[in-house]
């Protein structure tokens, strides 16, 4: 669970913070696209560290190295599993090459991972469903996404005091084999699910009755409005995206075993 | 018997919900345990099943420690009733339902077949022994959580709010039936807000205030002391604000009783006359 934390939001005064999401959210896609074009270590590796400083000045360290150190798990999966069929299945002459290639495309994975904790920590989902609805996404999808957001800890909390009612049940979550483990899990979440649909229905009852709906021209009480800083950002970021496609396409990357000739 | 020890508990998230709870419930007693939101009554239950460990302090259940053993173990002996029946109804049917703790504990399927028979007549529950516990009624399903827990007997049986949501007939079925439990030798402990509820059932009672208990005896003397059930939140039940406004013209103020306050009554209205 403390890897979902890693990924929520949390308020911090600070200047990635104060943003607008569409540029972060600006951000978050070069970075996706610029780690999905490069294969090599070297790149990513350099991907990886420019990130980090963000981390610092949004002064979210602690929930960072959270999702970090969830992530590890998969990355440790994502590691063997390519190490295993380059092994068997690619052309490499040696094991640091085949080792090399596979660390590279589990750092893709960090990668992705660290900019999209970022994006998440940094952004409340009240101003992440505004900038949808300012992006001109019909606000029904905006709404139904901030609330599905809204309602994480809620499920979490309501997770944990079935659990309770279960285990006061005898109900014993640990131990046994994988598959007792899963069919473990049955009584905790049907009713979670029931709950949630409920949930659901009583809140579109609500909303209803509070006149949701009404009228297609919606005001809002906040308009976002891009800064500089937002501006720029965006330039670091379509910077970023130009030279990186021009290395990708017009530079040979060395390969680090090349490089230490191992 | 129960035994809480200057007992201390502290969230993970910081917030101090206990500080040093000093409690002795003995077999066969039938307690309330009442104060306001957030007074660390549901917490203090917890603990009874092992569902909390304290932080500091030590809980004893038939002289075994709580932190030494696991939930499950415990709940054979604890029976914990939670407040909302829809965070444990999962099965298809009632009857798989009040199974499935039967199942968890190991008895024997002719075992579970009697022990649910048994359970499903208790609640009068047996004309909805095949239909999905979804379909029922809120009413109806709270039974059904009660019953899933009874079914295994258990020696003492903790209800979270269990008067939440019932109306006022259910409500006394459900007094009886607890007085029923508490005859056949069942210590029964309630946490509640409802003090009309514990003054009819006349139990003992628990005041807790920011995770400290403040009064502790007998539902006429504790529900009667305004001060300490202003301190908890708690308001007196309606008899006994009637005899507090009447103490002035001395009438007993110690009066939680319908039957007993029309006697009074009656009686200085016998002697006016």
């Amino acid at each position: 669970m403390s890897m979902f934390n890693g990924f929520k939001f949390r308020s911090v005064n600070s200047t990635i913070h104060k943003m607008d999401p569409r540029a972060k959210f600006i951000y978050v896609c070069v970075m996706f696209a610029v780690a999905v074009m490069f294969s090599q270590l070297i790149p990513l590796l350099v991907l990886f560290i420019i990130q980090t400083p963000l981390v610092f000045v949004a002064r979210v360290q602690k929930e960072w190295l959270r999702s970090m150190k969830g992530a590890a798990g998969f990355a440790a999966i994502i590691f063997l599993m390519n190490v295993l069929s380059l092994y068997f299945y690619g052309n490499y002459e040696s094991l640091s090459a085949i080792l090399e290639r596979s660390l590279a495309l589990t750092l893709r994975f960090m990668v992705l991972i660290e900019s999209f904790s970022v994006f998440f920590l940094t952004t409340s989902p009240d101003l992440l469903g505004l900038a949808l609805e300012q992006s001109h996404v019909p606000y029904e999808l905006c709404f139904a996404f901030t609330t599905a957001v809204r309602f994480v800890p809620v499920l979490a909390e309501e997770a944990q005091t079935i659990m309770d009612a279960q285990k006061a049940r005898g109900l014993e979550l640990e131990g046994g084999s994988f598959v007792k483990k899963i069919r473990n899990y049955i009584p905790i979440l049907i009713p979670l699910i029931v709950n949630a649909i409920r949930r659901s229905l009583e809140l579109a009852e609500t909303m209803e009755s509070r006149a949701w709906g009404a009228t297609q021209n919606r005001t809002n009480l906040y308009v976002l409005r891009m800064g500089r800083k937002d501006l720029l950002l965006m330039l670091f970021s379509f910077i970023v995206l130009a030279v990186s496609a021009y290395v990708s396409w017009n530079v040979q990357i060395p390969n680090i075993t090349y490089l230490l000739n191992i | 018997m129960i035994k809480i020890q200057d007992v201390f508990f502290t969230y993970p998230n910081g917030v101090e919900a206990l500080r040093g709870v000093n409690l002795e419930i003995q077999d066969g007693e039938f307690l309330a345990i009442m104060g306001q939101n957030g007074a660390g009554k549901t917490t203090l239950v917890k603990h009874i099943n092992g569902l909390l460990k304290p932080t500091k302090g030590t809980v004893m259940v038939d002289g075994v420690d709580t932190t030494k053993v696991s939930v499950a173990t415990l709940a054979k002996k604890v029976g914990f009733v939670f407040q909302n029946p829809d965070h444990q109804l999962f099965s298809e049917t009632v009857e798989e339902e009040i199974s499935f703790a039967l199942r968890n504990f190991g008895f024997s399927e002719s075992a579970i077949k009697e022990r649910v028979n048994w359970a499903l007549n208790l609640l009068d529950l047996a004309e909805y022994r095949k239909v999905s516990p979804f379909m029922l009624s809120g009413g109806e399903r709270k039974r059904v959580a009660l019953a899933s827990v009874l079914a295994w007997d258990p020696k003492i049986v903790i209800l979270d709010e269990p008067t939440i949501g019932q109306d006022s007939q259910q409500k006394e079925r459900l007094r009886q039936f607890i007085l029923q439990l508490n005859h056949l030798g069942k210590t029964v402990i309630i946490v509640t807000h409802d003090v009309e509820f514990v003054a009819e059932c006349k139990s003992q009672v628990v005041l807790m205030s920011q995770g400290k208990i403040i009064a502790h005896g007998s539902a006429k003397k504790v529900l009667t002391n305004l001060e300490v059930v202003t301190q908890a939140s708690v308001v007196l039940p309606q008899i006994s604000q009637l005899f507090a406004n009447l103490k002035n013209i001395s009438f007993p103020t110690e009066v939680i009783d319908v039957n007993e306050a029309a006697d009074i009554l009656l009686g200085k209205l016998g002697d006016s006359q």
